[in-house]
Formats: structure tokens, C-alpha cells, sequence
């Protein structure tokens, strides 16, 4: 038997000179003129152990990747290390949900929505039971590349019955959502962000609470309606700061539950007749653009539609700032796209 | 190259990665220091491969599963030919080829895209199935690292592997004790490795990974076992050759100061005397 072995070319690079020393490829996310938090999920969930003791933690050797290394120093006797065995992280983790705990189990998105899918689909989402997933590295969060970059977490999950899937935007979210993933019973995917978190939400609403299921207004504004989740919520509300000197008057709606998605929120504010423009930290198939889209569509509510997204391709790796930019997740970019919408 | 020679050029790679995660401010460079002589002794001994002919259909096929310490394989690339040595100094760079993980579409030399672990040996099976399918004498060599072996996919591989009786097909296991956050005994520990693979019917080694010596031998032709596939468990340090790295986990991913460059550097080049 023969067979011929596929084609392969091989192109050299140019690779322009930069100033840009590449930051740590897992670092936190820098966010120019916010404060930050430390480990505000590894802190939350500490704290919610302290008061519930059904809560467990389990990781894949990404604890101190996922901040759970603070949960494993208060509460040793509540934590698994499973090592690197995504698949038994899940199953595992169901196993101590049937019998009555509470297990958040952490690794890289990548690891959970590819290796893991159908663990967490057949032995959770299925029955249905209450195993939190937390995931760093979402979307375009890491340079190291396709193995790494989680661009298409959401597409995967938003097709699993029974899941909640969640994309916080800052320290406030990511602490906030863990008692409120805690009290639903049921399965919650939540992307992660980690080490030092911005604090962003409550700069522009100080009286900001993340509440599971709810979309809500940071920002008022009478031209343009940005939907957002995730870190892009904070692009959109730097953009909308900026837009606003040049008098383009920017709305941000704050969509941090991909589902289910606040149907009502989102209709009641696109039925404005604003420019609607989602933006999130996914590639535009499948995330929250696209399900934005098929809720205006289903209930005739037509906007003009605009998306900010990645591109359906596997990146590039090298620093995260020139990849926002490249790619269009960046503020300056997000300015340029609204500005060429209108 | 007689393996004072590849004890030179091993050297020569270890100092070349240093330089290249020191400047890129990433890299793994413990796993790095682990692997490198391993690969020394592959490329300029054991594989039989063209850096002329990256392609050529009856090459050796090397899988370095351990994607994470993709540095270390580019370096030994370039010294081998395969790209340019100039090009190193592009790792991690926007629009560089040298990403973080090794990706076999951007790479010439490279055969398998890995980074997700456990994804090299399940590859290598069916490249050595191919192999043993098309009557064709080149050899697959893959190697893990000891924490990915705890991913489920590599067992499912190895008793693949038995089963097709691929005695074409060796796997190297880059045994230094250490994963990303903790020892393997603290975490999730698979030792001892050797008398797993042997129920599973393999033919096993056990060697210092770091005695070049030991690797070739291990390596060479003699110590295939027809209908067995060939397992080599190399006793490594994380972090080897460099005394505040080595056996260190903090040094997994973790990035030298320029005090720590220095040093690190100067306790390489002393080596290479
Ligand atoms: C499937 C998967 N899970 C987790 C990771 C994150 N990760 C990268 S390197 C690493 C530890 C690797 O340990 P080991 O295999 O022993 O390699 P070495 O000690 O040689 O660096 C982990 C957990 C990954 N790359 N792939
Ligand atoms: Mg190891």
C-alpha cells in the first residue's frame, strides 16, 4: 500500500522589528487606569466555603492559573488535584455533585470545551447537575496561540442543554458570580479572568451588582447600542468614553449571561433605533453576536447590526496588545469599526 | 558527531534557549533544560532527516509531544538547518512562525501541531501504522513529558500501539518528576512508569536522560524487540544545567532576571569549557 503524504509549503516570515517586549503569555490582562483585584475568584470562593460546606474544588494542574490555589490553601481537605486529566477533572466532579456537593472544577477553556465536551455533556449538563466549570484563558487572552486561545468556548457550549454560560468583565463579576452560580442548580460554564482582575463596572455604575441572567446599563447613550460580555464590555465603555468628545453619544449593555441570554433587556433597548453593535472576545460565529442577532431576528425587531468579534480563523500568537489590535478587541479598534458604522 | 560532540552542541542549545526566553520573556524553560539533550541526540544522531528535504517521504518522523518546550525543538531546528538561526530571535514575535507551541503548517521540520497535551503519541500511532502500511523502513519517536502522561489519550495510544504491534514507533518519556504546579508524587504520580508499560507490552529502558552515552544506546537499533513498541523512560531534572533551576518547579514557565540571565549563562558557558 502506498499513499502520497500531503502537500506542505513553507513560507518564510518577515516579522516586523518591535519595541514591544512580548508580556508573559498567561499574564493578567492589562487595563490602563482601573484598579485591580487579586485573585477575585479564588477570594469569592474561599469565602462562600466558609459558610457552605458543600462547596469543593478540583483542577487540572492549573490551579494557581485558575486562582484556585487560594481555595486549596484555605480548605486543603475540599480541594482535588486531579492532574493533567481534563476528562476525569469532569467526571470526577459529577460524581461529587450527585452525592450532594458543590464542585467547581478549573482548567484552560481550551481544555474544557475541546477535550472535555463530552464529560461535561453526558455526565453533567445532562443530569443536569450542579458542576461549575471555571476556565482562564477565554477567548483572545493568552499570545501563545490556537492551542491556547479559547475562540470558540462559547459556540461549543451555547449547544449544551441545560448549561449556563457566563462571560464577566471584571474583579466585580468574577467575585460576584460565584454565590450566584453557587445558588443555581445546575450546570454554569463561567470564563475566567485572573491574577490581577480591572475593576471596571462600578467606575461607570457605582452601584453596579452582577446578577445571573440579567443584562444591564452601564451606560446611556442616544446613538449607538453596544451589547457586550466579557472584557469587551470594558473596551466598549473606554470607547464610548472617547466617542463621546467627538459627540457620538454610545449606549453600553452589559450582557455578561451568554445564556440564558436577558431576551427583554435586549429588545427593549434595540427597539430604539440606535446602530446595535455586539462586541465580545469570541470568534463572531456562535458567541453572543450571533445569539443577539437570532433573538432580534425571532421577535422582528431589526436594528441596523453590526458585530465586533475575531475573525473565523486560528490566530496569530505574539503579545496580546498587538493582537487586540490586529484583530479588532482593542479600544482604539472598537472606535474605528463604530466609527466607520456610522 | 561523536557524543563529545553532541555534549557540545547540547550545550550550545541550552544557551541559545536561555537567550531566546530571557529576550522573548516567555518560554518554559525548565522543561527546556529537561528535554534538550534528548533532542540533541535525536537530530544529529538518530533521525534520519534532511534539512534540505524537510519533506522527503522516507524521513524519520520526530513528534516532540511536549509542545510547551517548543523553544527548545526550534533552536535544535536551526542548528540542524531547518530554518534559518537568525530566525530564533523571532520566538513569540507577532507574525513569527516560532509561537509558542510548534505548529507543523508554519515550521518546516516540525511534523505534528502539539500544546495541548497528549495529543503526540495518539498522532505518532497512526503515523507509524502508515508506515508498517506502506512497507516503508522510517521510524516515528515521540517525546512526552511525565505529568502529560497522565492524560487518558496517551494509554489509549499505548495500548493501540501493542495491538498493531508497532515496533516501528518509540516513545521517550522526559521523566523529571515535576509538573506545571507541584511534583508529580504531590500530584497525580504515575511512578513507576517503567513496569506500567510493560503490562501493557512494551519493551522498556530505563536511562539517565541527561547521559548522552545512555541515550544513544537506548536509542540504537539493537534494543528493538520485534512486535514490541519501544518505550524509554529518561530520568531527567527539570531545569537541568542550571543549579537554581534545576529540580525547581517555580522554574516550569518562570522568566530569568538579568541577574539570573547572567548567572545562568555564565554557569552554561562554564559547562561548555
Ligand atoms: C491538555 C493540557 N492540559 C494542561 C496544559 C497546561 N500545561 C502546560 S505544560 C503543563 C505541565 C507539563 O508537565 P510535564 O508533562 O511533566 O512537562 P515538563 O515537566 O517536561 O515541562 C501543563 C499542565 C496543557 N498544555 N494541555
Ligand atoms: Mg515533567
Amino acid at each position: 500500500m502506498t499513499a502520497a503524504a500531503r502537500a506542505r509549503r513553507y513560507e518564510a516570515r518577515k516579522v516586523p522589528e518591535t519595541r514591544q517586549a512580548t508580556s508573559a503569555m498567561i499574564a493578567s490582562l492589562a487595563a490602563e487606569g482601573y484598579d485591580a483585584a487579586p485573585a477575585p475568584f479564588g477570594h469569592a470562593l474561599s469565602d462562600l466555603a466558609n459558610t457552605d460546606e458543600r462547596i469543593v474544588g478540583l483542577s487540572a494542574d492549573l490551579s494557581k492559573y485558575t486562582d484556585l490555589h487560594i481555595f486549596a490553601q484555605k480548605h486543603p481537605d475540599r480541594f482535588y488535584q486531579m492532574g493533567m486529566a481534563e476528562q476525569v477533572l469532569m467526571s470526577a466532579a459529577a460524581g461529587l455533585a450527585h452525592e450532594g456537593f458543590i464542585p467547581f472544577a478549573t482548567t484552560y477553556a481550551v481544555f474544557a470545551s475541546r477535550r472535555a465536551y463530552d464529560f461535561i455533556c453526558m455526565a453533567i449538563a445532562e443530569e443536569n447537575l450542579p458542576v461549575k466549570i471555571v476556565c482562564a484563558l477565554p477567548g483572545l487572552t493568552t499570545g501563545y496561540g490556537p492551542s491556547h486561545q479559547a475562540t470558540e468556548d462559547l459556540a461549543i457550549f451555547r449547544g449544551m442543554p441545560n448549561l449556563v454560560i457566563v462571560d464577566p468583565c471584571d474583579a466585580v463579576d468574577v467575585a460576584q458570580m460565584v454565590p450566584e452560580m453557587a445558588a443555581h442548580d445546575g450546570p454554569v460554564y463561567a470564563r475566567l479572568l485572573r491574577g490581577n482582575v480591572p475593576s471596571v463596572l462600578r467606575r461607570h455604575k457605582p452601584d453596579y451588582r452582577f446578577r445571573l441572567g440579567k443584562a444591564q446599563m452601564i451606560r446611556e447613550g442616544a446613538d449607538v447600542l453596544v451589547v457586550s460580555s466579557g472584557l469587551m464590555t470594558m473596551r466598549a465603555l473606554d470607547a464610548a468614553t472617547e466617542l463621546a468628545r467627538d459627540g457620538i453619544e454610545v449606549a453600553v449593555l452589559h450582557s455578561p449571561t451568554i445564556k440564558p441570554l436577558d431576551r427583554d433587556t435586549i429588545l427593549a433597548e434595540a427597539g430604539k433605533g440606535r446602530l446595535l453593535v455586539t462586541a465580545e472576545n469570541h470568534t463572531v460565529i456562535g458567541g453572543l453576536g450571533e445569539a443577539v442577532a437570532a433573538t432580534l431576528l425571532r421577535a422582528g425587531v431589526t436594528p441596523t447590526f453590526r458585530q465586533i468579534g475575531l475573525p473565523d480563523a486560528f490566530l496569530e500568537a505574539g503579545a496580546l496588545p498587538t493582537l487586540h489590535d490586529m484583530y479588532g478587541l482593542s479600544t482604539k479598534a472598537v472606535i474605528a469599526q463604530i466609527k466607520g458604522w456610522l | 558527531m561523536t557524543p563529545q560532540d553532541l555534549r557540545a552542541m547540547a550545550n550550545r542549545i541550552r544557551r541559545r534557549d536561555l537567550q531566546a526566553v530571557y529576550e522573548a520573556g516567555a518560554g518554559h524553560i525548565g522543561g527546556e533544560m529537561s528535554v534538550i539533550d534528548i533532542l540533541t541526540a535525536l537530530y544529529f544522531d538518530v533521525l534520519n532527516v534532511d534539512p534540505g528535504n524537510p519533506l522527503d517521504p522516507d524521513r524519520d518522523r520526530f513528534v516532540l509531544s511536549k509542545g510547551h518546550t517548543a523553544c527548545a525543538l526550534y533552536v535544535t531546528l536551526a542548528e540542524k538547518g531547518f530554518i534559518p538561526k537568525e530566525e530564533i530571535s523571532t520566538f513569540l514575535k507577532p507574525h513569527s512562525r516560532l509561537n509558542g507551541h510548534p505548529n507543523r503548517t508554519k515550521v518546516p521540520g516540525v511534523e505534528t501541531n502539539t500544546g495541548p497535551l497528549g495529543h503526540g503519541l495518539p498522532v505518532a500511532v497512526g503515523m507509524a501504522a502508515a508506515a508498517k502500511l506502506s512497507n516503508a523502513a522510517w521510524q516515528t519517536y515521540v517525546v512526552t513529558g511525565d505529568g502529560e502522561m497522565q492524560e487518558g489519550s496517551n494509554w489509549e495510544a499505548i495500548m493501540a500501539a501493542k495491538q498493531f504491534k508497532l515496533d516501528n514507533l518509540t516513545l521517550i518519556i522526559d521523566h523529571n518528576r515535576l509538573q506545571q504546579g507541584a511534583k508529580l508524587a504531590e500530584t497525580n504520580d504515575i511512578a513507576p512508569i517503567a513496569p506500567k508499560l510493560e503490562a501493557f507490552g512494551w519493551a522498556v529502558q530505563e536511562i539517565d536522560g541527561h547521559d548522552m552515552d545512555q541515550i544513544l544506546k537506548a536509542l540504537s537499533p539493537e534494543t528493538v524487540v520485534p512486535g514490541k513498541p519501544r518505550g524509554i523512560i529518561a530520568h531527567t531534572h527539570k531545569g537541568n544545567g542550571i543549579s537554581f533551576m534545576s529540580d525547581n518547579v517555580a522554574w516550569h514557565h518562570k522568566v530569568p532576571n538579568a541577574e539570573q540571565y547572567k548567572q545562568a549563562m555564565a554557569e552554561l558557558e562554564e559547562a561548555a569549557q
